[in-house]
């Protein structure tokens, strides 16, 4: 099972931190937390992977899709930290080079 | 038929008919049911021990002299496997020498379940093989003892296999005694005895077995029931590759079918267990269990395993694939679609591939489609449930496992299995080979815990009464082994019964009348008379007194047993220490329950002489039961023995100071 730790930070920023694995029955939900922030106004979004023990072609799709909306509200999604299994799967899609994640969440903005 | 095999069978059969005699009486005509809480634990307790004494008047009825063995033809090839996990290398090395020296031509081999580099060094100096547990085994279920030989089975040739325990040292010429009785095609094995060098001529541990390694296993081999005792046989691997090949089929169709079984239900739980806006699961989940439906048709229609199960995973990895595709299609619309993205990375390594994203995709889609990464896996269950429904036996290093994992000793669970694939075995009644056995109480009593625990194991996994492919008095054989662990029970009752009748004056029988000990005595005389006759002599007085006097460790045996078979518990496996436990004084904590028996015994003697004296208890009944606790307390006299034994070398340097000083 997965969870989603949410943090709306002072300045602004929010900080979804999926701890499990992020897969194809887990990648609608993270679809709903990324909305329901926009929702809120808060549209400059980190995803720390930290937590992330794995992700599949639907968690990516999902994160794809976070992106997509972040930008459409005008603000941006960007990854931190992620493992090494979302490193490989990143590189293998060549998605790190267009969503070049960040080394921490605190890099991202 | 011999005049002694004659002689024998009248002893067996009027030890059966008194026997019997006496246990019917004990039932119908005897029991106390005022004290049924004392009477019906012993009287159940000697219906063991009948039915024990039946079992062994069972295993006589056909003792088996073999004479002098057949002469093996030359140009066999023979490996010698000598199995060590821990044991010092002097030790290992010196078993494996007199291996190497072994007259007929062979290739000698260290199993090393320890993976030493010293083991390995000291054999390639010597010449001799080394193996050790290859890659496949990490992360695997390694089933000790067992698990080491099947991994040597697969990276060896030999025709035959001869099993050296590292504590066995064997006689230079043990193959030629023993590959003749191969001449006989059907044969898969022969044992010979393990007799232990080590051991004083009054064998205070126990050790030597000479029972066992004698009437019992000649009486066993008479039914074709000799059995493997872990080493110094000599085994046949066409015979042991046969069975490994045959229960991989077996266990393959169990678990396919068992996978099955359970698959709607999983399905239909994993389906009902998603959270709304699911669709894209739901529909895989129907597709799976509508490729579940088709493998069950398939094998109705006589479709073999391997096919099915075969066909099934490439529909499943097809439908992995799908998702895995469409996921990567939305997400490059997507990224194409959001305005102002710098894709110009993205689409460098695109142009690289010759602008093309089809091509570019087809790695990634291989790779995110593929089992450990499919989306399918996202529930737990269904992956399971997808793995078991192939015939790759994922859980274990090898689909083959000719030795049996089931238990802790493997010896006597291979050994019924090829029995009842209709091969034959043989015991050759000639020491050829020195053991090493157990130096002090410690060890003895973790490796007696150990053998019956396997053996118990046997009992509840693979029970003898229900194996197809043995004859009645096969099965028989393996049980009357089984039956004589449960003796801890028995125990119970037997020292029970005398001190409630000296404290209480509770008797269990209704009198201690003629009836009583006409029927008794006899009985009792000829089963003596029957060990005599078969025991020709050999001490069997030891293993009489340990069958009771261990009755802690039989216990435990099937308690832990019964957990780790049917609760799953851990059954805390430990390897017998070859070398001395070292301790600081004598170790009375071992021997804790048979200390607070005796003390029991005694002073529950002492009220009985007191209550003799004051007029209140009945003389005959108390005489009877003085000699009974005399005979408890010399039974259980034999762990005081054995808990201040110093070991083999300060014994022997002890019997010099004796000498000297006289």
């Amino acid at each position: 099972m997965i969870d989603f730790q949410v943090d709306r930070r002072e300045d602004g920023v929010g900080v979804i931190r999926p701890v499990g694995r992020l897969n194809m029955v887990a990648a609608p939900r993270l679809g709903t937390v990324v909305g329901e922030l926009l929702d809120d106004g808060v549209i400059r979004l980190v995803v720390d992977l930290s937590g992330t023990d794995f992700v599949d072609s639907s968690g990516l799709g999902a994160l794809i899709s976070g992106l997509k909306k972040a930008r459409q509200a005008g603000g941006d999604l960007r990854l931190a930290s992620p493992t090494a299994q979302i490193t490989a799967v990143l590189e293998l899609t060549n998605l790190n080079k267009v969503l070049k994640p960040v080394a921490t969440v605190q890099d991202a903005f | 038929m011999s005049g002694r095999q004659l002689l024998i069978r009248t002893i067996v059969l009027v030890t059966a008919a008194l026997g019997l005699n006496y246990i019917i009486w004990r039932w119908f005509a005897s029991i106390n049911w005022d004290a049924w809480w004392i009477a019906l634990p012993l009287v159940l307790a000697e219906t063991y021990s009948l039915i024990d004494s039946l079992l062994f008047g069972l295993t006589m009825w056909r003792y088996r002299q073999r004479g002098e063995p057949p002469v093996p033809p030359q140009g066999l090839t023979v490996d010698v496997f000598i199995t060590t996990y821990n044991e010092p290398l002097d030790l290992v090395l010196t078993t494996a020498r007199a291996a190497k020296a072994i007259e007929y031509p062979h290739q000698t081999w260290i199993l090393d379940d320890g993976n030493r580099a010293e083991v390995r060094a000291a054999a390639a100096a010597e010449g001799i093989g080394w193996v050790t547990r290859s890659e496949d085994w990490k992360g695997m279920p390694r089933h000790a003892k067992a698990g080491n030989l099947n991994n040597a089975l697969l990276s060896t040739e030999g025709e035959f296999l001869l099993i050296l325990d590292a504590d066995q040292i064997p006689d230079p010429r043990i193959l030629h005694r023993t590959l003749g009785y191969f001449n006989n095609r059907k044969m898969a094995l022969v044992q010979t005895p393990q007799v232990f060098v080590n051991v004083p001529e009054s064998d205070p541990l126990g050790s030597q077995a000479p029972l066992f390694y004698g009437p019992i296993q000649q009486g066993k081999d008479g039914w074709n029931a000799a059995f493997f005792c872990g080493s110094n046989a000599v085994i046949r691997r066409e015979a042991l590759m046969q069975l490994g090949v045959t229960r991989y089929v077996t266990e393959t169709e169990l678990a396919l079918h068992k996978a099955l079984r359970a698959a709607d239900k999983v399905l239909a739980k994993a389906r009902k267990g998603l959270e709304p806006g699911q669709q894209r699961m739901e529909a895989a989940l129907d597709t799976v269990a509508r490729d579940v439906r088709r493998v069950r048709r398939s094998l109705q229609r006589g479709e073999s395993i391997a096919d099915v199960t075969y066909d099934f995973q490439q529909r499943v990895d097809a439908l992995a694939r799908s998702l895995v595709s469409d996921d990567l299609a939305a997400l490059h619309a997507e990224l194409s679609s959001i305005e102002g993205l710098a894709l110009d990375g993205f689409n460098d390594a695109v142009r690289a591939e010759g602008g093309n994203l089809a091509v570019l995709d087809e790695a990634a889609l291989s790779r995110l489609s593929a089992r450990d990464w499919s989306p399918l896996g996202a529930v737990e269950t269904v992956r399971v449930l997808i793995e078991s429904v192939n015939a790759d036996r994922a859980g274990e290093a090898q689909a083959i496992m000719p030795m049996a994992t089931i238990s802790v000793t493997e010896d006597m669970a291979t050994c019924m299995r090829l029995h009842s694939m209709g091969w034959e075995s043989a015991y050759h009644h000639e020491k050829l080979a020195d053991g090493l056995a157990p130096e002090d109480l410690q060890s003895m009593l973790t490796q007696r815990l150990r053998w019956a625990q396997g053996t118990v194991q046997v009992m509840f996994r693979e029970n003898p009464l229900l194996q197809r492919g043995l004859s009645l008095v096969q099965r028989l054989m393996y049980v009357a082994t089984m039956w004589s662990y449960l003796a801890g029970f028995a125990a119970l009752a037997y020292i029970a019964a005398p001190i409630i009748f000296m404290v209480f004056g509770v008797l269990p029988v209704r009198a201690l009348s003629t009836d009583f000990f006409s029927r008794l005595i006899p009985f009792l005389l000829v089963n003596q008379l029957l060990f005599l006759v078969v025991g020709r002599g050999v001490k069997t007085w030891r293993g009489q007194q340990y069958s009771l006097a261990l009755f802690p460790v039989w216990i435990r045996s099937v308690t832990s047993a019964f957990g780790n078979v049917f609760l799953k518990r851990d059954l805390d496996f430990a390897v017998t220490p070859k070398t001395r436990q070292s301790a600081q004084g004598t170790p009375w904590h071992l021997i804790r329950p048979q200390l607070i028996v005796m003390t029991a015994l005694v002073v529950a003697a002492l009220i009985g002489v007191v209550r003799v004296i004051l007029g209140q208890a009945e003389l005959l009944g108390s005489i009877v039961n003085f000699v009974w606790v005399a005979f408890d307390l010399l039974i259980f006299s034999v762990v005081i023995e054995a808990v201040r034994y110093p070991g083999y070398e300060a014994w022997l340097a002890e019997q010099n100071r004796k000498g000297s000083a006289r």
